[in-house]
């Protein structure tokens, strides 16, 4: 164990490094780039193993949610990075000749990553591909909560990456809570709103900026479909989000859903038919979902099922296997409002139906609780469509589907109020371990000569004309054709 | 009008929760959210400014000094390019931005939607009391907020008259204004913001993102630093002293974040330098120049205080050879210049936000770099050279808000460029597109079609659908058909 003057003293070399000026070359950020590259070619099997063993994942799964993904985001980083790298242009009014202005990217520096245990590859690497690929030094902790990714990250990266420019710091709380105290350049945030303040309380002690990803109850609205083949595929996209991404412990796992009461019945069938489809007899063992990662969210799942309440809206599974840290997918059809489970973001495979008189109702619903990281939409009807984007607030919106925005390259990835600050994914990753700085070049040639004092009405006149972009009011008071305001 | 009788009672923690209230009552009901409510309140602001410039002078020459001609070009006609920049693109800014989307989501299409924050508190500076209060307040309702201005009350003329002026042509259900010092500031900063922006300084800048963690509200803070000028030989040294003049003494007297806070040049070329100086302010503000109307005054006695403390320390006091004469009577200070500060002085080691401008000597200028990037990063850098390699050296190795060659300050004024901090000068940026962005959620929407891959997402997952997956992720074309044809 490392005593905390050790660990200052790594922190401070990793500072030197960087004020080096060795992360900041173009093949630098690519030779990281490609090492991680090779990192999930060529470690797949134990990284596969490491998710089966922290999270009971299949390789599927792993493949689809973290592995896959991110091998698209480092070919994607590699290919747009000269341009993510080069000095933006910035438009100036005529008045400023022999004037140039641009916003240069640069790294923050010395910058810190926590990650989450749900997808601990996914969400370690993704954000570190962003810190590198904008030439920053990173600290990376991944979640002890998943240990055996955390210690195969700990394990690899130094083999791919510079050692001297990313460490793996492994540990619990106490750990999180010193790293905090150090001072960064900037901290991304992967977890709870709970823990989410505590970080930004200590960044605010250093002024260091942070990007936030925390979450929230996702809800999908399901709006009367056309035909039982689209019916059928919004079914199997919610199943799917519910309980194939990590059997629901995900911040954009849909956290439940709305539907007309008229429909609640025709859902249920449809869910019923489809859980067994996709998941087969026995999901446990097909792996085709993950389990609870450890007792304490199985014990906590369990609690909020065993409110009577609660536990009398269950409509299908239910069953809990303490020694698997295995709950049965269970769907619940409106369970009361005031329950844990309609409170708290649920994390779990527990699916509640909350049925409503009309779908325009979801609105006001979804309105009167704390903002999601993302909300899902399944509807044929334009209207209700413009109404949610532009009535409602969370981190995305996505229609007809869910999770899918997680692997679009163009599209921001965060949340708003409770369920986040800041954004990352393809250019936002970039950006948000950047500082876009402002570059004026001026040449001593032009200068206006009224720009000094002692001043005068006259020159008063001509800064009027010239604020105006006014150049022929310049010219007349210039050669004194033009009265200034005042005469 | 109720005006009268809130100003009577002390405005606490119950007065700002209840304001917040009733402005997320008036945010709730859309009203900030139409384009015809942004552009009515930003027509408003520039009907003010154009209608009350003469009162706007008043009250900055009554909490400053300050001189007409700064009042009206770096506090007035910057607003009111501010509103007029805003209101040209503001259309255009509302409009959601279409992204491309590709063969991971195909087929869908997708757009970045900007949309209000809601209800948002904006905390201003004493020494641009007028622009730093109403500049960020143009961001803020050109992004459809509705806003709560805090005005420094340091400036006290000026924080009355925007309270008055913003109750007369302001929308008042959405936008309002808390005069006040520290306990009212306190009693805002408990409530839950959707933003908050705050200049000002770094102690304070803390104490509002603290308060801002409690309820994971995002901030802005526009802070200050120590903001560096390397002056170079073989420049043509009476332009360069002009600018550098002008933009220490010519904007309030150096009471600016921006403003030149010191000078590093070379042992060679300093006594040159100081002669210049010399010359320039002397043309500029006569023989006299605490009796000069070209100055603003230092704000308060206070901050004279702090200037005095800076200039009548042991191993700086002797270091003047220029100017150092006061007033404590006018609170003024004559333009001084200091040369070979010790770098441990008081003088280098807080902002000094006034007319003192310590020049450090180096031996060689590359040494300039180290110096400033061993201290904390500030708001501005400058530098005046025609070497074209010192020039890239500094641009890309000197880390500031923003950068200047061959002139200082003027960088604030440009639309294009966002205006900010970075480390110990600030979080965020605005001005232009920037103060709109600043106060927006920039909300993903992605529309999907029905069609498409519903089956090789979810399981059962068999080793087929692993390889289509693998092609789609990997995005080639012939990966795909590979693997449809159930080859790999």
């Amino acid at each position: 164990m490392e005593t905390r003057g050790d660990f200052e003293v790594q922190l401070e070399g990793m500072r030197e490094y960087y004020r080096g000026g060795n992360t900041r070359g173009a093949s630098w950020r690519k030779s990281q780039l490609r090492g991680l590259g090779r990192l999930l070619e060529e470690r797949e099997a134990e990284m596969n193993a490491a998710l089966e063993f922290d999270l009971g994942k299949h390789p599927v799964e792993s493949y689809r949610d973290e592995i896959g993904s991110l091998i698209k985001s480092v070919n994607y980083a590699l290919g747009c990075l000269k341009g993510w790298m080069s000095a933006e242009k910035a438009k100036l009014p005529l008045a400023a000749v022999l004037t140039t202005a641009e916003i240069i990217p640069e790294p923050l520096g010395l910058v810190l990553i926590i990650s989450s245990w749900n997808f601990p590859f996914g969400l370690s690497l993704e954000p570190l591909i962003g810190a590198l690929a904008a030439g920053n030094v990173v600290v990376l902790k991944p979640s002890e909560v998943a240990p055996r990714c955390s210690s195969l990250l700990a394990n690899v990266l130094p083999a791919y990456l510079d050692p001297k420019a990313v460490k793996v710091v492994e540990g619990g709380p106490t750990i999180s809570e010193q790293l905090v105290q150090q001072k960064w350049d900037k901290i991304l945030f992967t977890g709870s709103a709970r823990v989410g303040r505590m970080v930004m309380a200590a960044a605010a002690n250093h002024l260091t900026p942070v990007t936030l990803e925390l979450g929230g109850k996702c809800p999908a609205v399901l709006d009367s479909l056309s035909n039982s083949w689209v019916r059928e595929v919004a079914v199997q996209r919610i199943l799917g989000s519910k309980f194939s991404a990590c059997a629901g412990q995900a911040c954009i796992a849909i956290d439940y859903v709305l539907v007309e009461t008229k429909f609640s019945s025709t859902l249920l069938e449809l869910m019923k038919a489809w859980i067994s489809k996709m998941l087969g007899e026995n999901p446990r063992e097909s792996r085709s979902m993950a389990r609870i990662v450890n007792k304490n969210h199985f014990f906590r799942l369990k609690t909020l099922l065993e409110d009577p309440n609660v536990k009398a809206s269950i409509v299908y599974g239910g069953s809990m296997d303490e020694n698997s840290l295995f709950i049965e997918p269970t769907i619940l059809l409106d369970p009361p409002l005031e329950s844990g489970l309609m409170q708290d973001e649920i994390f779990g495979p527990l699916l509640p139906i909350i049925t409503l008189k009309k779908i325009e109702d979801s609105i006001n619903f979804i309105n009167s609780r704390p903002k999601p990281l993302a909300i899902y939409v399944f509807t044929h009807n334009d209207s209700l469509r413009k109404r949610m984007v532009a009535e409602t607030s969370s981190g995305s919106v996505t229609f007809n589907d869910a999770m899918v925005q997680y692997v679009a390259d163009t599209l921001p990835f965060g949340g708003i109020g409770e369920s986040g600050m800041g954004n990352y994914h393809g250019k936002f990753s970039f950006d948000t371990f950047s500082h876009h700085k402002a570059v004026v070049r001026r040449s001593f040639l032009v200068d206006f000569w009224f720009r000094f004092p002692p001043w005068n009405d006259h020159k008063l006149q001509l800064f009027r004309s010239m604020y105006l972009f006014d150049y022929l009011g310049v010219l007349l008071t210039v050669l004194g054709l033009k009265k200034s305001k005042q005469d | 009008m109720a005006g009268e009788d809130k100003k009577q009672q002390p405005f606490d923690s119950k007065a700002a929760s209840s304001l917040v209230a009733e402005l997320r009552g008036a945010f709730a009901s859309g009203t900030t959210r139409s384009y015809q409510w942004r552009e009515s309140q930003l027509r408003g602001l520039l009907r003010m400014t154009d209608e009350h410039e003469q009162d706007i002078v008043a009250a900055l020459r009554s909490d400053l000094g300050k001189p007409e001609l700064e009042s009206v070009l770096y506090e007035a006609a910057m607003l009111r390019n501010s509103c007029k920049f805003a209101l040209k693109e503001l259309q255009r800014w509302m409009m959601p931005e279409k992204v491309k989307t590709s063969l991971t989501t195909f087929p869908s299409s997708a757009e970045i939607v900007s949309e209000p924050l809601g209800v948002v508190l904006i905390i201003s500076a004493w020494n641009y009391p007028y622009l730093l209060s109403l500049d960020p307040v143009v961001g803020a309702i050109a992004a459809g907020n509705a806003v709560v201005l805090k005005p420094s009350e340091i400036a006290p003329a000026t924080s009355a008259l925007l309270a008055k002026l913003l109750g007369e042509y302001m929308d008042s259900s959405s936008i309002r204004v808390v005069e006040g010092a520290v306990p009212e500031t306190t009693a805002l900063l408990e409530q839950k913001w959707d933003k908050i922006f705050y200049t000002g300084n770094g102690r304070v800048g803390r104490i509002v993102m603290a308060a801002a963690a409690k309820h994971l509200t995002p901030v802005v803070l526009e802070l200050g630093g120590k903001s560096p000028v390397v002056v170079d030989s073989g420049i043509n040294l009476q332009i360069a002293c002009r600018r550098i003049i002008v933009g220490k003494w010519g904007n309030n007297n150096g009471q600016a974040c921006i403003a030149s806070d010191y000078i590093i040049t070379t042992k060679d070329l300093a006594p040159k330098l100081v002669d210049v100086l010399k010359n320039e302010l002397e043309t500029f503000y006569g023989k006299n120049p605490l009796e000069s109307k070209d100055l603003s005054r230092i704000v308060n006695s206070d901050h004279f205080t702090r200037l005095t403390k800076l200039l009548d320390e042991d191993k700086v006091s002797k270091k003047v050879v220029y100017g150092g004469e006061r007033d404590p009577t006018k609170l003024q200070i004559a333009p001084t210049i200091l040369l070979d500060v010790p770098r441990d002085s008081l003088i280098m080691n807080e902002e000094i936000f006034g007319p003192l401008l310590p020049i450090l000597t180096v031996d060689k200028l590359e040494e300039s770099f180290d110096i400033i990037n061993s201290g904390a990063k500030p708001l501005a850098a400058y530098i005046f050279t025609n070497d074209k390699k010192l020039k890239e050296h500094f641009v890309n190795n000197v880390s500031a808000g923003g950068l200047v060659v061959n002139d200082t300050t003027v960088h604030l004024a440009v639309h294009a460029l966002p205006f900010g901090g970075v480390g110990e000068s600030g979080i965020g940026a605005y001005h232009g597109k920037f103060s709109f962005d600043a106060f927006s959620h920039k909300k993903a929407v992605v529309y999907r079609s029905f069609m498409g891959d519903a089956a090789i997402r979810y399981p059962p997952y068999t080793n087929g659908k692993l390889r289509l997956m693998k092609a789609l992720l990997g995005g080639s074309i012939l990966g795909i058909l590979r693997a449809l044809f159930g080859r790999s």
